[in-house]
């Protein structure tokens, strides 16, 4: 049974429809890749998986580890084992990161019937997450993403990744505002968190994240639908001959 | 002539016109046959208010009637009750009280006409060691009760005062309390003065501050209404020298019925000054809260520097808030700005929040102590910084509405069973 399962969704914001009859299959230690030009639908449709309140879910379903989510708050799914490394992050001025993941962190535990982390355990588990995105200690001790830059927005959401080690991790556009050293170790870090207990579903424009995190699968997303789907090479096929090319194929098929 | 009770009452009508005062209205909180405190010596029960680790020297009052004796320190440093303090230094007291800048108004002169009693705190000029006090200001009786207190405070130039102001009551007591705080700083002094008010659902309050700054003095105070029925902070600074520093800050957090006003006036007389007003409240179920904030900046007070911000969240469509933050400049070579803004919480950072498994409940807590946390990082006196941190997370359980016993009275711990899971602070860690 696939880990995530998801059939014939459609869904709207406001009274736009998005998605228009999505089929999909992730199986664990399996590592997805969604591209498209912007606008069809490849944040809207992590967005539902996650939960975000803002999109409405008119047909289909999500079934993940065997259970329909679509009508599960968002802290569930979390605790679940969903995680969603957000396209941008948002700042919450008087919370610390680490006030904010010890009291993920202990909410999952609980969920999961395990005992609270006592102060040094969180703590030592906190020094060493963030190796695997290199964080400096001053990070930690600031407010949530507030004033940070593009590339430390990024690796507080693998940080964050890191601590929660989500079964399901989907990443929107990780790779958007990274210079080349900080898109290295956002890509390093989620590659050390890959196993063959848990997925990822990267979205991204861009071929270039792909060159580090290399995906077993690569979908286009087209006007509310996955069009076609390939191998990794099919990243660089789309890199070379841009989403011109299959638009055309799809006029061609109408 | 007329009672002093009616007297109150009858002020409201005369200030009709007057934009400080006209939407002044504690009707609601005085019922029929309230009445003046008994006027007998009050005694001093056991009233813990007190605060891990503050080292303070506490001075109580007791529907209006201060229970310390008054005390004097081989220092010169005096401190008791400002009837005794009106015996045993009638020239200091008289050249004083009364005489702080204010702007005229009738609730004051009603005051000073007929209050019961109160603290007097004098540090003459060169004190080397910082003094600190707490002032309790209780309210204990079984019928309703109108009171006045009077507090003077004069520090000389040079020395140090943290002053903390609790007002509270206890169990069912009904009262509307005038009380009126001078606080005359000379040059090169500093003063924190804390107002913590934490009453029940039946008092009303009319707290007046005024403060007088000579050359080079500094003064922060910070305003925490954590809970009462009305309560109207009336609050004046004046910085009659150069190279005056004040901040002021508040913070309202209220629910049901419950109305918090806070004014506050800022006089810039002199060059070189500095002023900082940051000032924020959450309004729950059907309370209403205002801000109105005057900075005054005079012809001749060139290099001023004076900002104010004003912030509130409001929980229901019933809650009701007006923000008034207003900057009047005479002359061209200033540094000011003013802000207002009021919402709601942020839907996507809830998401946010929740998107990492924490639950509804308590990514709200977050997300409204997060809020309050800006002016509680204010307060430079650690212990009380905090002991409110811990009171304002006790407060903003379940919304705002507070847990039985525990936010009525700061002395109590929180007994609630579903305490959120929040209950870091990143100091402890």
């Amino acid at each position: 049974m696939a880990l995530l399962s998801i059939r014939n969704l459609h869904a709207k914001i406001g009274d736009r429809e998005i998605l228009k009859g999505i089929n999909l299959d992730i199986n664990k230690g399996e590592v997805h890749s969604i591209m498209g030009p912007n606008g069809n639908g490849k944040s809207t449709l992590a967005g539902i998986i996650a939960g975000n309140p803002k999109y409405t879910v008119t047909e289909g379903e999500v079934i993940y580890n065997g259970k329909n989510i679509l009508d599960m708050p968002v802290d569930q799914r979390a605790n679940e084992g969903i995680f969603l490394g957000f396209q941008y992050p948002v700042e919450i001025p008087g919370v610390t990161i680490t006030n904010f993941m010890r009291t993920a962190v202990n909410e999952q535990r609980k969920y999961r019937g395990l005992d609270p982390l006592s102060g040094s355990e969180f703590l030592k588990l906190m020094e060493e997450k963030k190796k695997v995105v290199e964080m400096t200690t001053n990070l930690a001790n600031r407010s949530v993403n507030e004033g940070f830059s593009g590339g430390e927005k990024k690796k507080n959401e693998i940080f964050q990744m890191a601590m929660l080690n989500p079964t399901l991790a989907i990443l929107d556009e990780t790779d958007s505002g990274l210079d080349i050293d900080a898109l290295r170790i956002v890509a390093n870090g989620v590659n050390q968190l890959r196993s063959p207990e848990n997925a990822t579903v990267v979205i991204t424009h861009y071929q270039r994240l792909l060159d580090y995190i290399v995906p077993d699968f690569v979908h286009v997303l087209y006007e509310g639908r996955i069009v076609k789907t390939g191998p990794k090479e099919l990243a660089l096929e789309l890199e070379e001959k841009g989403y011109e090319w299959i638009k055309k194929e799809l006029e061609a098929a109408k | 002539m007329t009672d002093i009770i009616q007297q109150f009452r009858d002020i409201r009508a005369t200030l009709r016109k007057n934009e400080v005062w006209r939407d002044v209205d504690f009707s609601a909180m005085m019922p029929e046959g309230m009445k003046l405190p008994s006027g007998d010596k009050a005694e001093e029960k056991d009233y813990p208010c007190n605060i891990p680790d503050l080292d303070v020297t506490k001075l109580t009052v007791i529907n209006g009637r201060c229970v310390n004796p008054y005390y004097e320190e081989p220092d010169g440093v005096a401190y008791g009750s400002l009837s005794e303090a009106r015996q045993r230094r009638p020239e200091t007291v008289a050249k004083y009280l009364g005489k702080s800048d204010k702007s005229d108004n009738a609730y004051e002169r009603l005051n000073a006409t007929n209050h019961e009693d109160g603290i007097f705190i004098f540090l003459p000029a060169g004190i080397k060691k910082e003094y600190k006090f707490q002032i309790v200001n209780i309210i204990d009786s079984n019928e309703p009760i109108f009171v006045q207190t009077r507090n003077l405070v004069v520090v000389g130039s040079g020395s140090m005062l943290t002053l903390l102001q609790c007002d509270d009551s206890i169990g069912e007591s009904r009262s509307m309390s005038n009380n009126v705080t001078e606080i005359i700083a000379d040059s090169e002094s500093s003063v924190q003065h804390y107002k913590l008010q934490n009453m029940n659902d039946m008092s009303g309050l009319l707290n007046h501050s005024y403060t007088q700054l000579e050359e080079g003095a500094q003064f922060s105070t910070s305003v925490i209404t954590l809970n009462g029925g009305h309560i109207r902070n009336h609050a004046e600074v004046n910085m009659r020298g150069e190279h005056c520093h004040v901040e002021a800050n508040g913070l309202y957090l209220i629910d049901k019925e419950q109305q918090a006003d806070n004014y506050i006036f800022v006089n810039h007389l002199k060059p070189h000054c500095e002023s900082h007003a940051l000032y924020k409240g959450i309004m729950d179920d059907s309370a209403h809260a205002s801000f109105n904030g005057h900075v005054l900046v005079s012809d001749g007070a060139v290099k001023t520097e004076a900002f104010q911000t004003n912030r509130n969240i409001l929980l229901t469509d019933k809650a009701t808030v007006q923000s008034k933050p207003f900057l009047e400049i005479y002359n061209d070579d200033v540094k000011c700005s003013h802000g207002s803004t009021t919402g709601q919480i942020d839907e996507l950072a809830m998401f946010y929040i929740r998107s990492r498994g924490i639950s509804e409940r308590t990514a709200r807590t977050m997300l409204l102590y997060a809020f309050c946390d800006e002016v509680i990082q204010k307060i430079a006196l650690a212990p009380l910084r905090n002991r409110l941190s811990d009171m304002v997370k006790q407060r903003l359980h379940g919304e705002l509405t507070p847990c039985s016993e525990c936010a009525l009275h700061c002395n109590n711990t929180c007994g609630c069973n579903d305490a959120p899971a929040f209950e870091i602070d990143p100091d402890k860690l």
